[in-house]
């Protein structure tokens, strides 16, 4: 399991835009390098993020070779209700992670 | 009365500005970008807190025959290894010669949890260095006072004054005698190592010290020192007396 940090306003106001904030350690490797042996390295990336508000796509993302290690994304979204807040990253070699976080409005 | 303690402020003030004047030394920090000092600044930005959270998670892990973890000796982190990267590299006795952090973890790895050695640069020695450093940020640089450091410290400093390499360039010549001009595209900074390990973004990890002096090894042409060999700790050990004062950053963000 990758390390995962997660930023998520600990309480919110119903209507208030809020900024949440997520990191993954992930080496990201392009697949146009080359190791010390000469051989190529094979793609390792993560191809893609969501974020869904209990099963509600919120956020999504698509990522490519040009990101840079350990992705770190930011987005706002409005506080409409409570809920459950799911992270999943999907890349290459089968990766998947999902990691999940509280909302709580009031 | 009031006079008096006017006259006192304007001393004390003078006697600031003659400090700060005296003073010019600045972290590599004062020359970065906004977007990269911010980075740097908060720590949800912080790339470098991915390995700090994994550091943390080490020092709770059982490790060795006897299955005890760092925290079974040295307990919370955050009171038992407060100023402790502010005071290393420090003299060892066994070894006779002085350590860096990152050897103090591993040999307390190998002497009191007899447990593997962790690797120079692995992720897992970095991210103890990282996670132990991190409880002396803001604390100022305090190299021992120690009389068994002084002729490695010499020594160092007489390194930092050999010219080498294919380039015949010594350390100060670029960090003393040019820095704060540039050096292609970046600023060059004047080498106060005060906040690693870092994460450095040309690196896209977190790397130690003696990563980047090896860099600058290479930039020079000149042979590259082994990792944890005698020449890369009497240079940081120099480096530590030259920065002393200065506050530990560390998990610092470097471009």
């Amino acid at each position: 399991m990758a390390r995962v940090l997660l930023t998520v306003p600990a309480a919110a106001k119903r209507g208030e835009i809020i900024e949440i904030r997520a990191a993954i350690a992930h080496p990201m490797e392009t697949g146009y390098r080359r190791g010390a042996d000469g051989q190529r390295l094979p793609r390792d990336i993560l191809r893609s993020f969501a974020c869904r508000l209990d099963g509600d796509l919120v956020f999504a993302a698509e990522l490519f070779p040009a990101v840079a290690a350990n992705p770190y994304l930011a987005f706002h979204l409005r506080a409409t209700r409570s809920g459950t807040l799911t992270f999943t990253w999907e890349g290459d070699a089968g990766f998947a992670q999902t990691e999940t976080a509280r909302l709580a409005v009031a | 009365m009031r006079r008096r303690l006017g006259v006192l402020a304007c001393a004390a003030l003078a006697a600031a500005a003659v400090q700060a004047q005296q003073d010019a030394r600045r972290s590599g920090f004062a020359d970065m970008s906004p977007a990269t000092q911010a980075m740097q600044r908060d720590d949800t930005q912080n790339p470098a807190m991915l390995f700090v959270a994994d550091g943390e998670a080490l020092w709770q892990r059982p490790a060795g025959p006897e299955g005890k973890a760092c925290a079974a000796c040295h307990g919370d982190a955050r009171a038992s290894m407060r100023g402790v990267a502010a005071r290393h590299p420090a003299f060892d006795a066994t070894l006779a010669r002085p350590v860096t952090l990152g050897e103090r973890i591993d040999l307390c790895r190998t002497r009191r949890q007899r447990a593997d050695p962790l690797r120079p640069e692995s992720a897992d020695r970095l991210a103890l260095e990282a996670y132990v450093a991190l409880q002396s940020r803001g604390l100022p640089i305090a190299p021992p006072d120690d009389p068994r450091l002084a002729p490695f410290r010499a020594r160092g400093e007489e390194r930092y004054q050999q010219r080498l390499g294919q380039l015949d360039l010594a350390c100060f010549q670029c960090h003393d005698d040019h820095a704060g001009k540039r050096l292609g595209g970046s600023v060059i900074p004047q080498g106060h190592a005060t906040g690693y390990p870092i994460y450095r973004l040309e690196w896209q990890a977190l790397g130690s010290l003696q990563r980047r002096l090896r860099n600058c090894y290479g930039g020079v042409r000149a042979a590259l020192p082994p990792f944890d060999g005698v020449e890369l700790v009497e240079l940081e050990l120099f480096l530590a007396a030259r920065a002393a004062g200065m506050p530990v950053e560390t998990p610092a963000v470097r471009p």
